[in-house]
């Protein structure tokens, strides 16, 4: 066994322990159809109240995806960037 | 691959202009109705690859390099960031600052929008919103466009 196969083992062993220590998550899910069943309500009441005084937008999504949550953008763009750029590096060998 | 029917290119001709306007709209009014510059970019580009497939790929690789996508996209790009480094030039100092609300001496941008046809709000939104949209046009477009014009050979022969 090699030590590449040990590393991958190790790495698929932490990405299992990650995904059952998930599970416990969905415990805390509320229920379909009752919103008032929230673990966490601050935050959803927030946005909900502050979102048209802070950044002035009606549409509270677009708010949180270009304003609370830049950076989560910012990753988006970026994969979708690579994305295309890997494609274009593919296929242009295609073009002759 | 080469055009469809007279039947394809002529619809095609009278419905692209309107999927145009509606996804332009949707990115234009991103912070006010549902959507926003992934989704009104998803809906043009979508419109760019039907008359891709209706004329033809060397027909529209005629009409547009792949190149000059790829520069439309890193000019939305470039755009995004720089907006983000303007909140941290302008006003307080954090990344994505939406330095343009609030602003009074500016009149052209309101802070809140009171209705669906207020354009001029949110501040620095709906310019991430466009260029988000231009960003996603064109990388989309070009993800279609290349694959399209790369596999136009049969056989190793050109149709």
């Amino acid at each position: 066994m090699s030590t590449r196969n040990i590393l991958a083992a190790i790495f698929f062993a932490i990405v299992a322990i990650f995904l059952i220590y998930s599970l416990s998550s969905f415990s805390e899910i509320h229920e379909f159809g009752n919103p008032d069943q929230h673990i966490t309500p601050e935050m959803d009441q927030y946005i909900i109240n502050n979102t048209q005084n802070e950044t002035g937008a009606d549409n509270g999504v677009t708010a949180v995806v270009f304003d609370y949550r830049g950076f989560d953008t910012l990753g988006e763009a970026t994969v979708l960037f690579t994305a295309v750029a890997g494609v274009i590096l593919i296929f242009r060998r295609l073009k002759k | 691959m080469m055009g469809m029917s007279r039947i394809v290119k002529t619809i095609t001709s009278i419905t692209f202009p309107l999927i145009m306007i509606y996804g332009l709209y949707i990115i234009a009014h991103g912070h006010l109705t549902p959507g926003g510059g992934f989704q009104g970019g998803a809906v043009v580009a979508s419109g760019c690859a039907m008359v891709l497939v209706a004329y033809g790929s060397v027909w529209t690789m005629g009409k547009i390099k792949e190149k000059n996508l790829s520069i439309l996209e890193s000019l939305g790009a470039i755009g995004f960031i720089g907006i983000a480094f303007f909140g941290l030039i302008f006003g307080l100092n954090y990344f994505f600052n939406n330095f343009l609300l609030n602003q009074s001496n500016l009149p052209i941008f309101n802070a809140i929008g009171v209705g669906l046809s207020n354009i001029n709000t949110a501040g620095v939104i709906p310019l991430m919103n466009f260029a988000v949209g231009l960003k996603v046009i064109a990388g989309l477009f070009a993800i279609v466009l290349v694959m399209a014009y790369g596999t136009r050979l049969k056989g190793g022969k050109a149709e």
